[in-house]
């Protein structure tokens, strides 16, 4: 294997004396989540933020993606800084009072991180205003100072990738908002925090694919033991043709992959060729493998059939497709713009290849297990090769298909090494119909969990927070309501919502906030959202689908797709 | 429902929105305890002590500022580095090198009018527990168990059945990547972080064999570099993980036994990810974990809604990887905790054992993770890390075995100490099982 051979040297014969440089350094802990791709999608992101009410939780989402330097931010805030906006925000000073809370909160965020810009509106700026016609046609154009309207930054800004917006907002700013995220096909976030409850939506411009997910470890290993090539059958062959007679350093650093497949040999023998499938069988499979186990050495039994009988359960998994996955190859792309994208395009041939060979393309990944050195690195190159023999597959497949001349074969290798772990979100196939509308879909969700907490005390599952959502929602645009007032605006919704007493309750704890944010919600708040935008910029881990929350009374959070 | 009657503070404009909710009940606060007049002023009386000012405790620092509390103390013996700044917001550029506690407090100090936050740039085992009596709420940032399980057994040691005050509402956070957790233990009533060692099992260590003679992986490369290598070429008189050269020369070691070995995957930041166990961090988890925390210090301190602790949950674990999960519960107490239990837990032991095998052992076992153990049986000291007198004198021991030679027996209870628990005896009840 020559061309494996050169890779590893190519890469283990770095700029040695090169340590990492200062960015780095200061962005070390975090790239070690997201590496340097998620971190250039972060640089060059722009974001906008609607401040509105207390206006503490954007703020707080906003120094967490500042820290890891976010590209550019603008906040829009129509307020003037006051005394109890002291009390409440961080990022405000006695300086402040009486400025733009615009621009004192962006100044004081751009001093956490150089690298990132910023900036503020309503700005006062000149704007030429068109005068009736003159008797002989002409017109006049005469400055006048005036703010800028969130509308007409809206339609003069570069394009910003994400729009934040916080309530109590004005609700005639909604369908700009909604609008804009159409027209350039922007994720939108509504936040909402108040008192001791905060909720937030996420809304996408369509289905969100995520290749990267970052699944636990463990869940990653795909060994092929029902289903091995040739190659590695022949490996693992050679290795255990003599077994009784290797000497005990042999038979014990005998790989627990290797001796999987000898074992599993040695039962299609006795068994018709059919490999152990129920609970019963593989437990008899796995007294099998224990009795091949030396216990007449020093250490009184040996390492690598331990680690060989402990994986028999997960290992003994025949291949089926992963739900993300089956979503996946059941959507269709929507418009020709997604029909056209490397994702779509490569799922689309993983799904043939899938058609065909009963498989996903091999991750090529191989866990640690006691054997030698050689051994090991051989067995690793053995599933290497079989993972790139099936990406040159998939490859071939993705060129063949028009517009896949294009795709970035990082990205097929990618696809192909995270196969079983991608996912969709936001996938809208499911919802029947036009007429099904988003008041529609709330009032079923309400029902359901309303239904649901009938039951909490047998099931044993925690209520449901959705009472914390309809009446936030109650007052997404009102300062201050009463708890009377609250309960009837949630009684649009769910009919006789004055005789749910969790509603009446959350209605008068919304209440005693009078709209006002506790700093500690918001932060928390402004935490999850910040975590939500990585993973939207990044298109690494997975976004919740599609509003989260949270109660800080009982110290819990619920995602619901509402 | 008539919202009732708001108390404000001394600032009642600044602080108008927490005086609503602090001063007036809602619908889920005890109203049996809860004297909505006195809660201003009760809080400003408090004294709060944080322990740590890194990612979680700068966002501690400013929340309790902003919760009503004025009489803050903060910990911490680190001095400032470059790799703070994606998340330690209260440091600059400039402040690389100086003292986090000193830095963290001023910074808050300047920006939040009326808060007085001291400083403390020592480790938390220099103090004893007159100054630890002066606290009503500790809260934890901190990113290592040790230092937990210090200031836990200290909490439960300083708990004075007589002395009401004498007990100090303990909340901990932690964080990894996007997860983390946020708990609260009042000290000998409920479950204490020696009760939940188990929730944070040790890595396990690579057998030193496989580091010397067998490795397989990059991490096994560069333990061999450090446990090894270091060791026979002593490059420089003592490591320091923070100096770039020392780690440039693991890095240069391990890649060199990589390349030996055809081993792929040795970088510089792996290198140093091993040797310094590196846990990934953020601004936006530390930002959730902090606040629930500080969350919980201001219910507990306002009494204005019931807080996490007692009698029910106690525990919130969080998860950001794959949407957004909690899980808020009762994490038991355990009765034979050996820091608030009254009982001796059960220690399995492998019968053939020698006294050595079984010192060794303590390091890695998920209930007790001590490094340095002594231990003594019910009639005699077995093995003593120090004086070295000691040490030298039952050193012998480490090669007997302990049934037999050491005449120990089914049941039999031994008493384990350790540097790092300075106040604590772990009560062990022996169990033979052949593993």
């Amino acid at each position: 294997m020559p061309d494996e051979m050169t890779e590893i040297v190519m890469a283990q014969t770095p700029p040695i004396l090169h340590g990492p440089s200062e960015k780095e350094r200061k962005y070390d802990r975090q790239l070690r989540l997201w590496a340097a791709s998620g971190q250039a999608a972060l640089e060059s992101a722009n974001l906008l933020l609607v401040n509105s009410g207390s206006g503490v939780v954007g703020v707080e989402t906003l120094k967490n993606l500042v820290l890891p330097g976010i590209g550019r931010f603008t906040i829009y805030d129509e307020k003037l800084v006051d005394e109890a906006d002291l009390g409440v925000n961080f990022f405000l000073d006695q300086g402040s009072l009486g400025k733009p809370r615009s621009r004192c909160l962006t100044e004081m965020l751009l001093e956490l991180n150089p690298e990132v810009e910023g900036d503020w509106y309503p700005k006062q700026e000149v704007q030429w205003s068109r005068q009736t016609p003159e008797l002989d046609g002409s017109r006049a154009y005469t400055p006048m100072l005036q703010d800028t309207s969130l509308e007409s930054l809206l339609e003069s800004s570069p394009v910003f990738t994400s729009v934040l917006y916080t309530h109590p907002v004005r609700s005639e700013y909604i369908p700009l908002f909604e609008a804009y995220s159409r027209l350039h096909k922007t994720p939108l976030v509504a936040i909402h925090s108040a008192g001791f409850y905060s909720s937030f939506q996420l809304t996408l411009p369509g289905a969100f694919a995520i290749v990267d997910t970052h699944p636990d470890e463990t869940a990653t290993t795909d060994l092929r033991v029902l289903s091995p090539w040739p190659e590695l059958v022949e490996f693992a062959r050679a290795m255990t043709r003599d077994i009784d007679k290797l000497d005990d350093h042999e038979h014990g650093h005998l790989p627990y992959l290797v001796l999987l497949l000898h074992f599993l040999d040695q039962w299609r023998d006795s068994h018709g060729n059919q490999y152990p499938s129920t609970y019963k069988e593989k437990t008899e499979f796995r007294n099998l493998v224990q009795s091949g186990a030396r216990t007449d050495n020093a250490e009184g039994g040996e390492e690598n059939f331990d680690e060989a009988a402990a994986a028999v359960l997960k290992a003994l998994v025949p291949p089926s497709l992963p739900s993300g996955l089956r979503e996946v190859f059941e959507y269709e792309p929507k418009d020709l713009a997604e029909k056209s994208s490397g994702f779509w395009i490569i799922a689309s041939a993983i799904k043939n290849y899938y058609a065909e060979n009963g498989s996903l393309p091999l991750p090529g990944s191989l866990p640690d297990m006691k054997a030698k050195s050689g051994v090991y690195i051989q067995l690793q190159n053995i599933y290497k090769k079989k993972a790139r023999e099936d990406v040159t597959d998939i490859l071939r497949r993705v060129q063949a298909t028009p517009g896949g001349e294009h795709v970035d074969s990082a990205e097929v290798e990618l696809f192909c090494k995270n196969a079983a772990h991608v996912k969709l979100i936001n996938a809208t196939n499911g919802d029947a119909g036009a007429n099904f509308t988003k008041v529609d879909r709330l009032k079923r969700v309400v029902d359901q969990e309303l239904a649901n907490d009938e039951f909490a005390e047998e099931s044993l599952m925690p209520l449901s927070l959705v009472p914390i959502y309809l009446v936030l929602q109650a007052t997404a645009h009102v300062v201050s309501a009463s708890a009377q007032e609250i309960v009837a605006e949630v009684a649009k919704i769910v009919p006789h919502a004055e005789q749910n007493e969790r509603i009446v309750k959350a209605a008068q704890e919304v209440a005693r906030a009078e709209g006002g944010e506790l700093h500690n919600i918001a932060a928390l708040t402004g935490g999850m959202v910040a975590q939500e935008m990585i993973k939207i910029i990044t298109k690494q881990y997975i976004p919740i689908d599609n509003t989260c929350i949270f109660d800080g009374i009982s110290s819990r959070c619920q995602v619901l797709r509402l | 429902m008539a919202a009732g009657t708001v108390y404000p503070a001394s600032e009642p404009t600044r602080w108008k929105y927490l005086d609503r909710i602090r001063t007036r009940p809602g619908p889920y606060t005890d109203e049996s305890t809860f004297d909505g007049s006195v809660v201003a002023e009760t809080m400003e009386k408090m004294s709060i002590l944080v322990i740590g000012a890194g990612g979680l405790g700068c966002e501690i620092l400013k929340n309790l500022a902003l919760s009503g509390f004025k009489n803050i103390h903060v910990i911490d013996m680190d001095t400032i580095d470059i790799s703070n700044l994606n998340r330690q917001f209260l440091f600059r550029q400039s402040d690389v090198g100086k003292s986090k506690a000193e830095v963290a407090a001023k910074f808050v100090m300047n920006r939040v009018k009326g808060v007085t936050i001291t400083p403390h740039n020592c480790k938390i085992q220099d103090k004893d527990e007159d100054f630890y009596m002066q606290f009503q709420i500790v809260v934890c940032g901190l990113d290592s168990i040790e230092a937990r399980r210090w200031i836990n057994a200290t909490l439960v040691n300083m708990v004075d059945e007589e002395m009401e005050d004498s007990l100090k509402p303990l909340i901990d956070g932690g964080t990894e990547g996007f997860k983390g957790q946020a708990r609260v233990i009042y000290p000998t009533m409920t479950s204490c972080i020696e009760c939940q060692l188990d929730m944070h099992a040790p890595r396990a260590a690579v057998p030193l064999c496989t580091l010397a003679s067998i490795p397989r992986q990059p991490e096994h490369c560069i333990e061999w570099a450090h446990v090894i290598a270091w060791d026979q070429e002593k490059p420089f008189p003592q490591l320091d993980k923070d100096d770039p050269e020392h780690i440039t020369w693991l890095y240069q070691k391990a890649l060199l036994r990589a390349q030996e070995f055809n081993i792929s995957g040795v970088t510089y930041s792996l290198t140093q990810g091993v040797v310094k166990n590196i846990i990934p961090a953020i601004a936006a988890t530390n930002s959730v974990i902090a606040a629930a925390c500080c969350n919980e210090a201001f219910k507990i301190a306002s009494g204005c809604a019931p807080s996490l602790g007692w009698p029910e949950n106690n525990y919130m674990m969080y998860s950001g990887n794959d949407s957004i999960y909690t899980y808020t519960f009762k994490h038991e107490r355990k009765e034979d905790c050996p820091v608030c239990g009254n009982l001796a837990r059960e220690l399995i032991v492998d019968p053939e054992w020698t006294l050595g095998e079984l010192v060794e052992s303590f390091a890695t076992r998920p209930e007790a993770q001590l490094k340095k153990p002594s231990i003594r049986a019910e009639k005699k000291t077995l093995y003593m890390q120090s004086p070295a007198s000691l040490e030298e004198q039952t050193r012998p021991n480490l090669e007997k075995k302990l049934v037999g030679e050491l005449g120990l027996g089914e049941g039999d209870e031994i008493g384990v100490t350790d540097p790092a628990f300075a106040t604590v005896s772990f009560k062990f009840r022996l169990k033979f099982q052949k593993a």
